[in-house]
């Protein structure tokens, strides 16, 4: 069979704006090729900055700010689209190779209807005519599962939910029958259930229309669901580029083996329950607007030991992290810490009270002042709570410089210099500083690639074990309270459904709702999600 | 017993849920009143407050204690200043801004005319800065840091930073007085010809242009430029859309609330702001009016403008509001 698609010795270079120096051209990508054969699925995977992006896009000749393809060649169907004119290139675009974008949110025209944005590039091409474009449309959102898929095209992107927005993209994509579609991270954003159901949308639509696709992730356990082959990328280079069955069951390279291996347990056993830390007793909490986020929720965290709380995305667990520290008092109930009730409001507490309980966030980029050095972000909990200065300050600073695997050489250093894992390194040093006994960990590894993620993880349960400290870590990631919990929390739409020793939650007798968070997390094995889906249509023909 | 305002609550909920468009146009409305009279309150105690007296002014040497008693009593200034200010807005409500105390004549009828001619100088102005400030500013988004951006960015910023009444003299001498081939003074009277109308106004309205031109033109170049580095942009693109299908296709429309906004507050400028380009060119506006009125101290005609020149202010704001809400699908198709 021929190839649809042969990308050979493809380079893209950019053009990048250091501050103070002259602009600097660079290599993103250094010569990489591949083949892909209609109706095939290639997996292009890699960490932040690897190229994979920028791989997908140059397969519909374009380039996202400032990267420009310095060589190589785009062969599709034997011919090279990089040399293509303008006018050339825009005929292919959105009619023989669509793209689906990470962020359908942002990638939908908020002023125009979905079903127009859809079929807006087969009218464009002259491919269909409106009638049979939106016929079209309909099919697809049927079999992309969409509700009530004859009029779903009538909506405005504002009016569906995240899940259904990237199922309609992937229907935009779809519509004009390309020969190609370019997938860029389509379920990333997405909550586990809903990955799910994209995923499998994806993967049924791929299957029904035949189209070939390069499928963009960072997720090896997604891409081996969909993938026919698979590319591993670092830095611009083609890492193992084979069969998706060798990459998973055999890989060859380092690199790989530690792409398939992450997230290996880090607590063997679940340890001994200690006494309760911290208590929540009852706790209902609402915003200013009088939507009730919380709902009666109790729960404790073990002394010294970590208490993951799970959920999706507006389950409520960063709310409880926020009614914790004391930033959103709750209307009802209490929070106890060491057998003493904290006060609701965090401007009525005690600053040993507030030393006692540190936060971490998820964005250290935005919990950090860009124009403070390491020195000063870390430094300023030691003057705050026990009033070092000076040299005796600066010592401390390198102390826990040294602690979070960093080094002194980073004390005079901006958080725009750091990379995300250090970022988030530093913001670990921080919360340490002020000597807490808990860290409320808010989804502080979601930002991150699996790899440094895994390194922030083994920091993290390696200071419990020196320093006692408990965490509250909230995430929405089943791997990781596999990894690290020792109780776990579950919640749900601001309810506790599942609270008791990893032991007890994560295995069955399950509740309704565990179990289906626990069956909708990839696995890296192949045929998984086929195996999901079937044991879902009997549990409904069951029913 | 249940509370009677709980469900007044609840109704006025649930029509801010069904029809959220309908219930936030009709909010503005009844701001943009509350507005409207507040500043009626404002604009009356201040010029009671200033300084000078409309009889002192009127007898000039011949004021004696009981000729200014006299011409207060005949006036009715004697009577308490609240009384004064419904009888003043009674009238106000019905059309009627009362008699100007220096000629006795009715000042609606006065101000119909002026407002006619100052609205006439405002529309030609409007009609020829609101789609040359539009046109610039998409050609420099084109040009985007490039020497044709450069330039419209330094000629309008250099327009913009020129006093109204220098440029308008700068006008006069260049054009008027030197070149001589535009009219000046630019005084407009009844059943004068249009086309002399026309040429009589050329040098005030250029003169309005200059300085309303840039600030819009920078705005909507801002408002093109943020729009067209979203995500839906690049989803035009790799549709295949051409780019000047994709910037009226899908740039325009989300770009439309921020050009409105600016271009209102323009327009308010164009009719409230053109007491010195009037003054300056001799033109029986509402601002050479207004500028009469207050050195006479006649202050029915004081009033009388600065309450239309709010009007006409909150009504342009409110507009600019509704056309933002408008061009929001979020509010125009809630959930």
């Amino acid at each position: 069979m021929s190839d649809l698609l042969s990308v050979r010795d493809l380079r893209i270079g950019a053009t990048i704006f250091p501050p103070g120096e002259e602009p600097q051209d660079i290599d993103i990508v250094h010569g990489v090729s591949f083949d892909l054969q209609k109706g095939k699925v290639l997996g292009l995977i890699g960490e932040s900055g690897a190229g994979k992006s920028t791989i997908g896009l140059a397969a519909l000749a374009y380039g996202r700010g400032g990267v420009r393809i310095t060589g190589g060649q785009v062969l599709l169907d034997g011919e090279d689209i990089l040399s293509m004119n303008k006018k050339g290139i825009r005929s292919i675009r959105g009619a023989r190779v669509c793209y689906v974008a990470q962020s359908a949110a942002a990638s939908f025209n908020p002023a125009h209807k979905l079903g127009d944005q859809v079929i807006e590039s087969s009218l464009e091409h002259g491919l269909m005519t409106r009638e049979e474009a939106r016929k079209r449309a309909d099919y697809l959102f049927e079999i992309l599962g969409l509700p009530d898929p004859h009029n779903f095209g009538d909506r405005y992107p504002h009016q569906v939910s995240g899940g259904q927005l990237q199922r309609a993209m992937t229907a935009m994509a779809l519509c004009s029958n390309p020969e190609l579609i370019v997938f860029d991270e389509p379920t990333t954003a997405l909550d586990v259930t809903t990955q799910i159901d994209v995923l499998a949308a994806i993967k049924n639509a791929i299957e029904k229309t035949g189209t070939a696709a390069l499928y963009i992730t960072h997720d090896l356990a997604v891409v081996a669901q969909v993938s026919d082959d698979i590319m591993v990328l670092r830095n611009g280079d083609t890492v193992e580029y084979g069969p998706v069955q060798q990459i998973i069951e055999n890989p060859r390279q380092d690199y790989t083996k530690a792409l398939v291996n992450v997230r290996q347990t880090k607590l063997a056993e679940a340890r001994d329950q200690t006494d309760a830390l911290l208590k929540v007793e009852n706790i209902s909490a609402a915003y200013g607007n009088g939507v009730q986020v919380l709902h009666d929720v109790s729960l404790h965290v073990p002394r010294g030991q970590t208490l993951a709380v799970v959920g999706e995305s507006g389950s409520g667990k960063s709310t409880l992290a926020r009614v914790i520290t004391g930033l959103l008092p709750p209307f009802e109930g209490k929070v106890t810490f060491c057998d003493e009730e904290l006060s609701a409001g965090q401007n009525k507490r005690s600053r040993d009270h507030l030393r006692r309980i540190q936060l971490i966030y998820q964005m250290a980029d935005t919990a950090m002042n860009p124009r403070q050095t390491v020195g000063q972000i870390i430094g300023r909990p030691l003057q705050f709570y026990f009033g070092m200065r000076g040299a005796k300050r600066k010592a401390k600073v390198i102390e826990l410089l040294d602690e979070i695997e960093m080094g002194a050489e980073f004390y005079d250093r901006y958080p725009a210099e750091l990379s995300g894992g250090q970022k988030q390194r530093v913001a670990i040093a921080r919360a340490l500083a002020a000597k807490p006994e808990l860290i409320l960990c808010d989804e502080p590894t979601s930002a991150l690639d699996p790899l440094v993620a895994e390194g922030i993880l083994d920091l993290l349960m390696r200071l419990q074990k020196n320093y006692q400290v408990s965490y509250l870590f909230i995430t929405h990631d089943i791997a990781i309270v596999r990894a690290i919990a020792d109780s776990v929390a579950v919640m749900l739409q601001g309810k506790l459904v599942d609270f008791g020793p990893r032991s007890e939650v994560l295995n069955p007798p399950f509740d309704d709702y565990t179990d289906l968070l626990l069956k909708s997390v990839p696995e890296m094995k192949l045929g998984w999600l086929e195996n999901v889906l079937a044991t879902r249509k009997m549990e409904s023909a069951g029913h | 017993m249940a509370n009677p305002l709980a469900g007044v609550h609840a109704a006025r909920h649930r029509l801010k849920e069904n029809h959220p468009l309908t219930v936030l146009i009709v909010e503005r409305l009844g701001l943009s009143v509350l507005l409207l009279w507040a500043v009626s309150v404002l604009i009356f105690a201040g010029v009671e407050a200033l300084p000078g007296d409309f009889a002192q002014t009127y007898l000039g040497q011949s004021a004696t204690p009981q000729a200014i008693a006299n011409i207060r009593a005949d006036l009715g200034l004697d009577r308490p200043i609240t009384t004064r200010y419904f009888e003043w807005l009674g009238g106000v409500v019905q059309g009627d801004f009362g008699n100007s105390w220096a000629s006795g004549a009715p000042v609606t009828e006065q101000i119909t005319k002026r407002l006619g001619n100052s609205l006439f100088l405002a529309f030609f102005a409007a009609a020829i800065s609101v789609p040359l400030a539009v046109g610039l500013g998409m050609v420099a988004v084109h040009f985007r840091n490039r020497i044709p951006d450069r330039v419209i960015n330094i000629i309008s910023l250099a327009a913009i930073s020129l006093p109204e009444f220098f440029i308008g003299y700068l006008l006069i001498v260049v054009f008027a007085v030197q070149m001589g081939v535009a009219t000046f003074p630019s005084t407009v009277y009844d059943g004068m010809p249009w086309t002399e109308r026309l040429a009589a106004i050329a040098l005030p309205t250029a003169t309005l242009v200059m300085v309303v031109l840039a600030h819009m033109m920078r705005m909507t170049r801002a408002a093109i430029i943020s729009v067209m580095s979203s995500a839906y942009m690049e989803t035009a693109e790799l549709k295949g859309l051409g780019a000047f299908k994709a910037i009226i296709k899908h740039a325009a429309p989300n770009a439309i609330a921020p050009i409105v906004n600016v271009v209102a507050l323009n327009l308010a400028y164009l009719v409230v702001g053109v007491v010195v380009v009037e003054v300056v060119f001799v033109y029986p506006g509402m601002g050479q009016y207004m500028v009469d009125a207050v050195t006479v101290r006649d202050m029915p005609v004081v009033q009388a403008c600065g309450l239309i020149f709010a009007a006409v202010y909150i009504l342009l704001n409110m507009v600019a509001d509704l056309v933002a809400i408008v061009a929001n699908p979020r509010l125009r198709h809630p959930r």
